[in-house]
């Protein structure tokens, strides 16, 4: 379905190779518990968004490009408390990094997200990466590449609500929402209201992996 | 969908998916740096019996994009000349680790003999008088991007529909993803299994151009008729031609569409086709972004 969050998917998907994205049905929300309800989740973002003014000293030149699908509606959020504090549009935008991937042929062909770059481009700009959650880091590895085919910023960070470790690459946030210690088992869910509803971050069990005893 | 034969064996869902992918990757056109790095190490080759230009150096630019390695390989000056078979050289290409093939025959059904024989993917870029399915999905995607919708949108295909696949594959297209279609032509261009399409058949164009959202113009296929289908060029012309006059008939953000290659001044009037309500260049352009969905639908998974 589409409405699992990618995060979910990323964690199957990336994941020591787990070859069945379709393994766990209906998500267990009975039981995953709730890391970051809706108040914590904008207190995060408001933080978020004034160490980013900080860092960039008044965040003159700063792009915020969202990867979707969930990384899209942070990226608007934070674009508007930056707007709330220094009273100035901030360019935003999404970056889909479906065809940069390293895993597309692990799985059918996936639907592309949108991207949607700000119309005065990347060049000379500071561009912050936002997503929901940070794992493997291979999202991150897929939407630099992506972004090097766009244009060539002054300087790239990444923004993430959900630091979930585990990382397979070399590569780290510039901002985080919540460092959640996890084990490659469980699976962690972010819920935003645009696509869902409602906001959460859920911390869903550890399940049994298809092809692995116990 | 592991072969593209037929825009008859896409669903309403696939179709979609196709359109919607194509729509994204069109902005990889107005990039600096046109190609992602998606089908690396891929190899599609470009198998052509029948002469071609539009099609094959779209299918071409489209893979490249995707950073596939493309192999041109054209009937004239191959072993074909020598007597080697469709099976034969499909296999020798396949032999040499083609991941798929985009062939073009003057046979029909030649696109689906050869998905029974080879491993890879087989697109078809127009068997005989057949089909030719990224024609028509191109020419969908355009009507959408001009006209907002598909659904109830009334499209006249007019001229040779005996000896076009352009034809049947926007048919069943169109039918798909509920628009209606109306063929017009001679009596002598229309296919004797007609009644058996999923469109109304007229023989008056004049009665059908006010009442049409979309006029698709088809070349009359001088090169396919041996016998004759109609007097003479001029009557076909003052018939089933757009002209001028026909065009200010039309509703005022009606579109004119046409595969090509054009032959002005018999289907079409050098004024109509030159009009901006003509799409023939958009069509061009967006058929490298809608082949380059279709390659990557077939090719970029698993």
């Amino acid at each position: 379905m589409c409405a699992q969050s990618r995060a979910e998917r990323d964690s199957q998907v990336f994941g020591e190779g787990s070859a069945d994205p379709r393994g766990s049905g209906p998500r267990a929300a009975a039981t995953a518990r709730t890391v970051l309800d809706g108040p914590e989740i904008e207190r995060a973002l408001t933080r978020i968004a004034h160490e980013i003014l900080e860092r960039t000293k008044g965040g003159d030149d700063v792009t915020l490009l969202g990867i979707p699908s969930r990384g899209v509606p942070l990226a608007e959020r934070l674009a508007r408390r930056i707007e709330g504090v220094e009273g100035r549009t901030v360019p935003r935008g999404s970056l889909d990094i479906t065809m940069y991937r390293d895993d597309l042929r692990l799985a059918p062909a996936r639907a592309l997200g949108r991207t949607d770059v700000p119309p005065e481009g990347v060049d000379g700009r500071l561009v912050v990466l936002v997503d929901d959650v940070l794992f493997s880091g291979r999202t991150v590895r897929a939407a630099l590449d992506a972004l090097n085919d766009i244009g060539r910023p002054r300087a790239v960070q990444l923004a993430i609500l959900v630091d979930r470790g585990h990382r397979e690459l070399p590569v780290r946030a510039d901002y985080v929402g919540k460092n959640l210690p996890t084990s490659l088992r469980e699976t962690v869910t972010v819920q935003l209201s645009e696509p869902d509803g409602h906001d959460a971050v859920l911390l869903g069990p550890a399940k049994p992996r298809p092809g692995e005893e116990g | 969908m592991r072969h593209l034969l037929s825009t008859g064996d896409l669903s309403r869902d696939e179709a979609l998916l196709v359109l919607d992918t194509a729509a994204e990757l069109a902005q990889v056109g107005d990039r600096s740096v046109k190609k992602l790095p998606t089908l690396r190490g891929r190899t599609v080759v470009n198998l052509f019996y029948e002469d071609s230009t539009r099609t094959r150096t779209s299918f071409e630019l489209a893979a490249k994009r995707l950073s596939a390695d493309v192999i041109n390989f054209s009937a004239k000056g191959s072993s074909v000349s020598k007597g080697e078979s469709l099976k034969d050289t499909a296999l020798t290409l396949q032999a040499m680790g083609a991941d798929s093939v985009v062939v073009r025959h003057n046979a029909s059904g030649a696109a689906h003999r050869l998905a029974e024989w080879v491993d890879g993917a087989v697109l078809n870029a127009g068997d005989g008088t057949h089909e030719h399915p990224t024609q028509a999905l191109l020419d969908v995607f355009t009507m959408r991007e001009r006209l907002g919708r598909l659904d109830g949108l009334r499209v006249a295909i007019v001229g040779d529909v005996l000896h076009s696949r352009v034809a049947r594959s926007n048919v069943l297209l169109l039918h798909t993803l509920g628009a209606e279609v109306t063929l017009v032509a001679p009596p002598t261009l229309v296919p004797v299994s007609v009644h058996t399409w999923p469109c109304s058949v007229s023989y008056d164009l004049d009665a059908v151009l006010p009442k049409s959202d979309v006029v698709m113009l088809l070349r009359v296929q001088a090169e396919r008729m041996h016998d004759a289908f109609f007097p003479s060029a001029r009557e076909y012309s003052r018939r089933y031609g757009l002209d001028a006059e026909r065009f200010a008939r039309m509703q005022d953000d009606a579109i004119v569409m046409h595969p090509g290659p054009m032959v002005r001044g018999m289907e079409i009037s050098a004024e109509v086709a030159d009009s901006t309500r003509t799409t023939v260049n958009e069509q061009v352009t967006n058929g490298v972004s809608v082949r380059m969905a279709v390659l990557y639908l077939l090719l970029g998974g698993s």
